[in-house]
């Protein structure tokens, strides 16, 4: 089977992405999504909240993915639902698995990765004790209480401050149990402002910070957490434990870019994000594959995610249609009864020529920016975020030669909002390689 | 009325099953777990011990390197993972070397095939991540690994197929004889049997002491481990072992018979035979020896720590024996007991058969078992294949170990059959992965409860008390 466009995961990136490759012409579009239906994580986020940006309004989760389906549906942009991709390969070959297709080969034009992101489990957490029933990521929670209609427990404890946690502390609440505490090993929330009024302080739930758990307790059914103090190399401070009862631990300490199909094409990832390394196009290291969403690097909101998203879409369009203008000359005029998925492949597709090699950098307080490299001479903004909380900050971005192209001061930096930088395309002009470097100045 | 019946289905148990289940004889196997494989056999080294540490003249030097030779074979007839990748000791001082001197003597003794002294750059030659100060080693290419559990659910698996009847949630809690036939019973009712015998693991002390016999007592020993991301499993071929201490043989760095690396354990004597706890203590032990025999261990990559108690028996060996008649202890199987288990079970036949147990050949005796299917091991032909015998293939419950609900089907409708969260995860390593369960836990929920026919929140992730959740809010007046 061949196919011009296959997007792998029909959540808020991938239809963004489908949507944008549409509207920029591209027409044989095959969306894979592995759920019943599309949507992704959205579905279980019944909360509000979504789509300020986007849309101008607040819209609960599975109302924006609504929205997205609703235009992928108007364009007649085939979605193929309980589909699990296997594997991807670095030419563009995608092996997929549904009930009702069987076993899929397809030969892509170009591929746009949009698989999400999964929750750090306890495993990795290293929290010692017994493994009963009852510790769950948040995001799985809110799976059993949204979707499944079954509550996990009565009393909760969370782990990390993260926005799943805290919106989880809130549904919990709403459902009934008794949200004991929420704890967070670092200073300082990971989460949303936002999150934190509405989600705790509006519910009187403790925010214990610089806290984590230190025990689990109970053998069938979880009894209780023992929780501890930590210091400022975030050890647990002797003599600081408490034990609270409780028959739910809630995990909300870090989301991880899902990119194993990643890796299997031998895509370089970037060590920061856990996602694909990408130019401004977000295009991997393999020519013709593209990443947006949360398998590139994890967002704040959603509203983001479509823009990210939209932009890899025009890019594979893009891509597909100048494959399709060298598979047309190469072939002469002898293309008819072919199909363009078809004469992209035939082509060898390579890369599009680049204007611009530029690395872009960073000093450590800011921990990454997406995208990591660029190739074009054109207007783009940097996503970023920064490793701890700044006051009276500047962001600066630097040319090997000294020269600062972008600027960006906030009063309040903290690494729970991603934030963003523009580089101007003309500040680009006569710099062919080297490296931007991006800098954050602090009052403290 | 039956004529044998097992106290414990964990390894030992389980393989004797088997063995049992050859003749036509009636075997019951009685399990307190509400599934088979979930005391020590679940959460130990995963190894088949080349045989060179036992004592010459013990039972357990005996058995090791029988049980080694049987290994393959019995995997093979199981449909069970077995990769013999070798065993390497490592030494850090020249005291060291001597100890791995007499580990060299005391196998050949043993009757250990092809062991040899490495020098260092041999050592490095094999296993290049060698921890810095790793001087000379031991090679034992006999020594191998398998995943006990799935030994045992598939041993249980061919005995039940044979005609041996399991019971769970059974415990022993009484033992009476009364006729020449025992009589077992506890909270799962009661059965009889004219043979009993007693494969209990950390509780084989307490149901000898129920015919009387106090002879021996058990401690569980702890021993705590972490488990790497499929990404880590290339660092090392061999199972790199360290010179073995009084506390026993000490920490390994191991590759899985699944890709994993698997890291312990720690060894602590402690007495409630149910504490399965890590501590933050154990875990930093298992860390700094393994970082001594292997380098570029990546922490970041622990998906997940354990922890499993052996039986440690107070006489220095395994304890096989007859305290009453028609009743026979198998206990104080502590390490190499994986690797014996096969060679006991043929010795325990001949032991029952000495007490004049009549044992006549099965004719249709089959001690086969298929391997489970497993979606992620297989090439594109057999995914097309079993896609079209069954779509159920084609729809992926766990991915990161890429575990179908073909698969999950499967498991639940075998011998013998999971009744759980964790039961299915032995079963088919869906919830082993890197996401731990994270995404497909409610999947295999809503599987277990559609194929029991039970509520979604009745569900359990290991039985007992131990529900995925609370309450079904779906039905339920606010």
């Amino acid at each position: 089977m061949k196919c011009e466009l296959v997007i792998v995961g029909a959540g808020p990136a991938g239809m963004a992405a489908a949507v944008s490759a549409y509207d920029a012409g591209i027409r044989d579009i095959l969306l894979l999504e592995r759920g019943e239906r599309e949507g992704g994580i959205l579905l279980q986020c019944i909360h509000n909240g979504f789509g300020l940006h986007r849309f101008g309004e607040e819209l609960t989760g599975p109302e924006y993915a609504a929205r997205y389906a609703d235009m992928v549906r108007e364009r007649g942009i085939r979605v193929l639902t309980g589909t699990t991709v296997i594997s991807v390969s670095r030419d563009r070959r995608v092996t997929a698995v549904s009930r009702t297709e069987g076993y899929m080969t397809i030969e892509c034009g170009a591929v746009i990765l949009a698989m999400g992101c999964r929750e750090r489990p306890r495993g990795a957490l290293n929290i010692p004790g017994f493994r009963p029933s009852g510790v769950y990521t948040a995001g799985t929670a809110q799976k059993l209480v949204n979707i499944m209609g079954i509550m996990p427990g009565r009393e909760v404890v969370i782990l990390g401050s993260g926005d799943i946690g805290l919106i989880m502390a809130r549904r919990m609440t709403l459902e009934g149990a008794r949200v004991r505490a929420v704890c967070e090993l670092l200073p300082y929330s990971g989460g949303l402002a936002r999150n934190i009024e509405q989600c705790l302080n509006d519910f009187q739930i403790p925010l214990k910070l610089s806290h984590t758990v230190t025990g689990i307790h109970g053998r069938g059914r979880l009894s209780g957490v023992t929780i501890s103090e930590v210091d400022k190399s975030r050890r647990p401070i002797p003599g600081t434990e408490e034990y609270i009862p409780c028959d739910t631990l809630l995990l909300s300490c870090g989301l991880l870019p899902e990119n194993e199909l990643t890796k299997g094409a031998g895509i370089t990832l970037d060590r920061v994000t856990g996602g694909a390394v990408v130019d401004g196009g977000r295009q991997c290291d393999a020519p013709g594959i593209f990443a947006c969403g949360n398998v590139l690097h994890v967002h704040d909101l959603v509203d983001y995610v479509s823009e990210e998203a939209a932009l890899a879409g025009e890019s594979a369009a893009e891509f597909i249609k100048s494959t399709r203008k060298k598979a047309e000359k190469s072939a002469g005029k002898a293309i008819g009864g072919r199909t363009t998925g078809e004469i992209a492949n035939d082509a060898k597709a390579d890369e599009i020529p680049p204007d611009v090699d530029i690395k872009i950098t960073t000093d450590g307080r800011v921990r990454y920016t997406v995208p990591q490299r660029l190739r074009r001479a054109e207007d783009v903004r940097l996503y970023f975020r920064v490793s701890d909380v700044f006051r009276g900050a500047t962001v600066l971005a630097t040319l090997s030669d000294g020269r600062v192209i972008a600027k960006k001061k906030a009063l309040h930096l903290a690494p729970g909002e991603m934030e963003t930088l523009l580089l101007k395309g003309k500040d680009l002009a006569g710099v062919s390689s080297g490296e931007i470097k991006i800098t954050l100045e602090a009052e403290e | 009325m039956y004529d044998i019946a097992i106290i414990g289905a964990g390894v030992v148990g389980g393989m004797l099953a088997r063995e049992l289940s050859r003749y036509t004889i009636k075997t019951v196997l009685l399990e307190r777990a509400e599934d088979v494989a979930v005391g020590a056999t679940k959460a130990n080294s995963a190894i088949v011990h080349a045989g060179f540490d036992a004592l010459p003249g013990t039972l357990k030097a005996r058995f090791n390197v029988e049980g080694s030779r049987m290994m393959e074979g019995v995997c093979r007839d199981l449909g069970v993972k077995y990769q013999r990748n070798g065993s390497l000791v490592v030494g850090f001082s020249d005291d060291d070397l001597e100890t791995l001197r007499e580990l060299l003597a005391r196998g050949e003794k043993n009757g250990v095939p092809g062991m040899r002294l490495l020098t260092e750059k041999e050592a490095r030659g094999l296993e290049p991540n060698l921890g810095d100060g790793v001087k000379c080693a031991l090679l034992a290419p006999s020594g191998a690994i398998l995943c006990p559990y799935e030994l045992c659910i598939s041993a249980v698996g061919c005995a039940m197929d044979n005609g041996v009847t399991l019971r769970l949630s059974f415990p022993v809690e009484k033992i009476e004889k009364c006729g020449g036939v025992y009589e077992l019973s506890g909270r799962g009712g009661s059965v009889s049997a004219r043979y009993v015998i007693n494969c209990a693991g950390v509780y084989s002390d307490d149901i000898a002491a129920m015919v009387g016999d106090e002879s021996f007592h058990i401690t569980p020993r702890r021993g705590e481990y972490m488990l790497l991301d499929r990404e880590c499993g290339g660092l090392v071929s061999h199972t790199i072992f360290r010179c073995p201490s009084k506390m026993g043989k000490g920490i390994l760095v191991s590759p899985t018979v699944d890709g994993n690396l698997l890291l312990g354990p720690t060894a602590e004597d402690i007495k409630d035979k149910e504490d399965t706890s890590t501590t933050a203590e154990g875990l930093a032990t298992v860390r700094r020896s393994a970082t001594e025999q292997v380098s570029k261990i990546d922490f970041s990559k622990v998906i997940t720590s354990f922890a499993g108690l052996r039986a440690k028996g107070d006489t220095g060996d395994f304890i096989i024996n007859s305290p009453a008649e028609s009743f026979i202890n198998v206990a104080g199987i502590e390490s190499p007991g994986l690797t014996s288990a096969p060679a006991i079970a043929k010795y325990v036949v001949e032991f029952l058969r000495d007490m004049g147990a009549e044992l006549a050949e099965k004719p249709d005796y089959n001690p086969k078992r298929a391997p489970m299917p497993h979606f992620r091991d297989m090439t594109e032909e057999e995914r097309r294949e079993a896609i079209a015998r069954d779509p159920a293939f084609a729809r992926v419950i766990c991915r990161c170990e890429t575990v179908t609900e073909g698969e999950i089907l499967e498991a639940i409708r075998r011998n013998p059959r999971p009744s759980d969260v964790d039961g299915i995860k032995r079963r088919t390593r869906s919830t082993m992965g890197r996401c731990q369960g994270g995404f497909c836990t409610p999947y295999i929920v809503e599987i277990l409860a559609r194929e029991l026919g039970i509520p979604e929140d009745q569900v359990t992730k290991s039985g007992g008390s131990s529900r995925i959740a609370a309450d079904d809010l779906r039905g339920t007046e606010k």
